[in-house]
């Protein structure tokens, strides 16, 4: 008979004995060694039936199709713009997918994006090697105007959303602020002086307290105390 | 005089001298890690995987690892150290770069680099076994994929003993034979990732000196989990 | 330079409020603990809010330069630890930590802080060295401010060691202290905008037109400084700067007891 060495919820680090025997069935970031399951990264536990798997609570953002995610215009090529997307790769905006413009041959291609210009972009491709490909076709896709953008772990971005967008619906509530959240973790932020500092503060929160249950309750405490 | 204790006061020959272990002390980085034994500290840093620059040193079937050690100019027992690095350096940062790399995967990241820069504000001996074991908590803690954690120190022999975790002076003994082997352990599989030896030593006896440290390492893998589980506050 | 970053701080700004919450002359929370290193004969730990380095103090026997035969040597170098931050990397110094490091030996330097002919062991053969190096930890801003209050308070906690005439003991420190005759303390004051601000965090430093760093002695003596960045300043502009960094330099002082 099978052993689970954990509850559900812990914090594991690699190498870490999750269960013996082999009646479980070792999940994301976890591997089989024998009859034994282990942890392959640091997370947090989850039991699910018989799978045993991880939820990170570390490691920078790895790109997947079809996420919205906030980069920053790095460098102007002969056929678009490369955009940093906070993880280890650049991803490239071809001229086709910046705008639906019609761009002259020779054109200058900053009236569209500039270096260092902030965009609200998708992930269109990620080819095995890692070329990244992003559009700005869609809705909210969108250059950024005025604000601050800050990173946060990407782990740690559906937190910060919540349950159907929860969380972030209520730190936009109570501060009045504009906030768009990448997958990426860059998070973009405008408003009132004063109200940003608490919408970030109740941001901060979330990510050091991720791993905690109960925490939409905390943050709602938090911004009621904070905005009266 | 006869070398029949340890010099510090430890009250065996397998004792370590005192650690602490710390996860998450460097916020600009992806990951972080802090070892001391004795008066050996080393802080470990993880940055990435980010892009690799210059192109041709991308491995497009896996991310690559780099280590970077670099004492301190004002970390060594003599005058300062000028920076920059130098031999010993170089080639200390390519067997912390061995020792660690059996248990990583990064092939979920061609082309990319893993850094782990290590820095030691003081040292007194065992410095490389030291930074290793600060590296694997740092990656750890930068949420990189691994099979296991790396535990690192050094074992030897001072005279007719064989010891754990030589300081200086014991290094520095002059009455006998001194044999200093650093070793790295993966504590699960029981596999050595670094094993270096300088001074002279009996087959007989350097055998007893790797099974001493295997039996030690288990202490230095339990710091390192608490301190990776204590960044995120045991929530028990 | 990011502009977009500069106006909206300059917006917050207008309101007397910074993206942390701070008052635009409020530094984070500073602490300086000393004697953090065994291995030096000094050393001091500062931590600026999230900004972390530490300076270490190393003695050694050096041959005089020629054209000061009986003056000892004093040297700061600074090292921007790419440990410390995505932005710094391996290699020798560059230009930022060439900046920091020659400002603030200017303020030890010109306040006379190390009267050099005290460490003159055997005029044209013989001198004490005085070598700080002073090592990023964590960058999150100002570690100009944070190096130059390092340097002095690991300048204070220095300690010769044995030396009995051809060889420094370094194993045994001695009692005998490094006198120091003046106690430099530098402060940044930013410009961004027609706004002063002091102790920018990272993302607030992204952002500035000019800085002044100024050094102060004990008595309010300005004994070094440097203007930076790539904006002007008018007079008025300058005489509230320094107005500025001189509050801010006898609060700092407080801080090293």
């Amino acid at each position: 008979m099978g052993n689970i060495k954990i509850n559900d919820r812990d914090i594991v680090v690699p190498g870490e004995t999750l269960a013996e025997g082999m009646d479980f069935v070792p999940g994301f970031g976890t591997y089989r060694d024998g009859e034994n399951i282990i942890a392959k990264n640091l997370g947090l536990s989850s039991i699910r039936g018989k799978v045993i798997k991880l939820i990170p609570l570390a490691g920078r953002y790895y790109p997947k199709n079809g996420d919205v995610i906030i980069g920053r215009v790095q460098d102007i090529m002969l056929g678009g713009w490369m955009i940093g997307i906070n993880c280890a790769y650049h991803s490239m905006l071809s001229m086709k997918e910046g705008t639906s413009e019609f761009i002259e041959r020779g054109a200058d291609l900053t009236q569209y994006f500039k270096i260092g210009d902030y965009v609200v972009t998708k992930v269109m491709n990620v080819t095995t090697q890692k070329l990244v490909d992003v559009t700005m076709k869609g809705p909210g896709l969108r250059k950024l105007q005025g604000g601050q953008v800050f990173a946060i772990n990407s782990n740690k971005v559906p937190r910060v959303i919540g349950k159907n967008g929860s969380m972030i619906q209520a730190i936009k509530d109570a501060t009045g602020c504009q906030i768009t959240v990448g997958q990426n973790g860059f998070i973009w932020l405008k408003g009132e002086p004063a109200k940003e500092i608490i919408a970030r503060e109740a941001i901060d929160i979330i990510e050091k307290n991720s791993h905690v249950s109960g925490l939409t309750e905390k943050i709602k405490g938090f911004l009621g105390n904070q905005v009266k | 005089m006869t070398y029949d204790k340890r010099f510090d006061g430890r009250k065996s020959f397998d004792e370590l001298r005192p650690m602490e272990a710390k996860a998450g002390i460097i916020k600009s980085a992806d990951g972080s890690g802090f070892f001391k034994i004795g008066k050996t500290e080393a802080i470990a840093a993880v940055y990435g995987p980010r892009t690799l620059h210059p192109r041709f040193l991308q491995d497009s079937s896996t991310g690559i690892l780099r280590c970077h050690y670099n004492m301190m100019p004002f970390s060594g027992c003599g005058s300062r150290i000028r920076p920059g690095g130098n031999r010993r350096s170089k080639e200390i940062s390519m067997v912390m770069k061995n020792a660690l790399l059996p248990v990583l995967d990064l092939k979920a990241f061609p082309n990319s680099v893993v850094d782990v820069f290590v820095e030691y504000p003081q040292t007194d001996a065992g410095s490389r076994c030291a930074g290793i074991t600060a590296a694997s908590i740092a990656l750890a803690d930068a949420g990189i994929t691994m099979t296991d954690l790396v535990c690192s120190v050094a074992v030897g022999r001072v005279d007719d003993k064989v010891a754990a975790d030589l300081n200086y002076d014991e290094e520095a003994y002059e009455d006998g034979p001194v044999a200093d082997i650093p070793i790295a352990m993966l504590p699960n599989k029981k596999t050595f990732t670094l094993l270096q030896m300088d001074g002279e030593i009996p087959k007989d006896m350097f055998m007893d000196a790797l099974k001493m440290g295997l039996k030690v390492c288990d202490q230095i893998k339990e710091l390192q989990v608490k301190a990776l589980k204590d960044k995120y506050g045991e929530k028990k | 330079m990011n502009a977009e970053l500069r106006d909206h701080l300059i917006k917050a700004l207008d309101k007397g409020i910074r993206f942390d919450g701070r008052k635009p002359d409020e530094f984070r929370k500073v602490t300086v603990e000393t004697d953090i290193t065994r291995n030096a004969e000094g050393s001091a730990r500062v931590k600026i809010g999230d900004t972390e380095l530490i300076c270490g103090v190393k003695m050694g026997m050096d041959k005089p330069y020629p054209d000061s035969p009986d003056k000892g040597n004093l040297m700061v170098n600074v090292e921007l630890l790419p440990l410390s931050s995505p932005r710094f990397e391996t290699g020798p110094p560059g230009l930022e930590a060439i900046e920091m490091a020659r400002v603030i030996d200017r303020g030890i330097r010109e306040s006379g802080a190390i009267d050099v002919k005290n460490l003159c062991v055997e005029a044209g053969e013989k001198v004490w060295g005085v070598a700080l190096d002073i090592c990023t930890l964590n960058d999150d801003g100002n570690l100009h401010d944070a190096g130059s209050l390092a340097a002095i308070a690991a300048l204070k906690s220095t300690r010769y060691p044995a030396f009995d005439g051809t060889e420094v003991d370094y194993k045994t420190h001695t009692d005998e202290k490094l006198p120091l005759s003046a106690e430099p303390i530098e402060v940044t004051v930013y410009m961004i905008g027609s706004h002063l601000l002091v102790d920018p965090t990272a993302q607030e430093q992204e952002c500035y037109d000019s800085r002044i760093t100024v050094a102060f002695s004990e008595d309010g003596t300005i004994v070094a400084m440097q203007k930076g960045g790539m904006g002007e300043l008018s007079i008025e502009d300058i005489e509230k700067m320094i107005d500025l960094a001189l509050k801010k330099s006898v609060e700092l002082r407080k801080l090293l007891g």
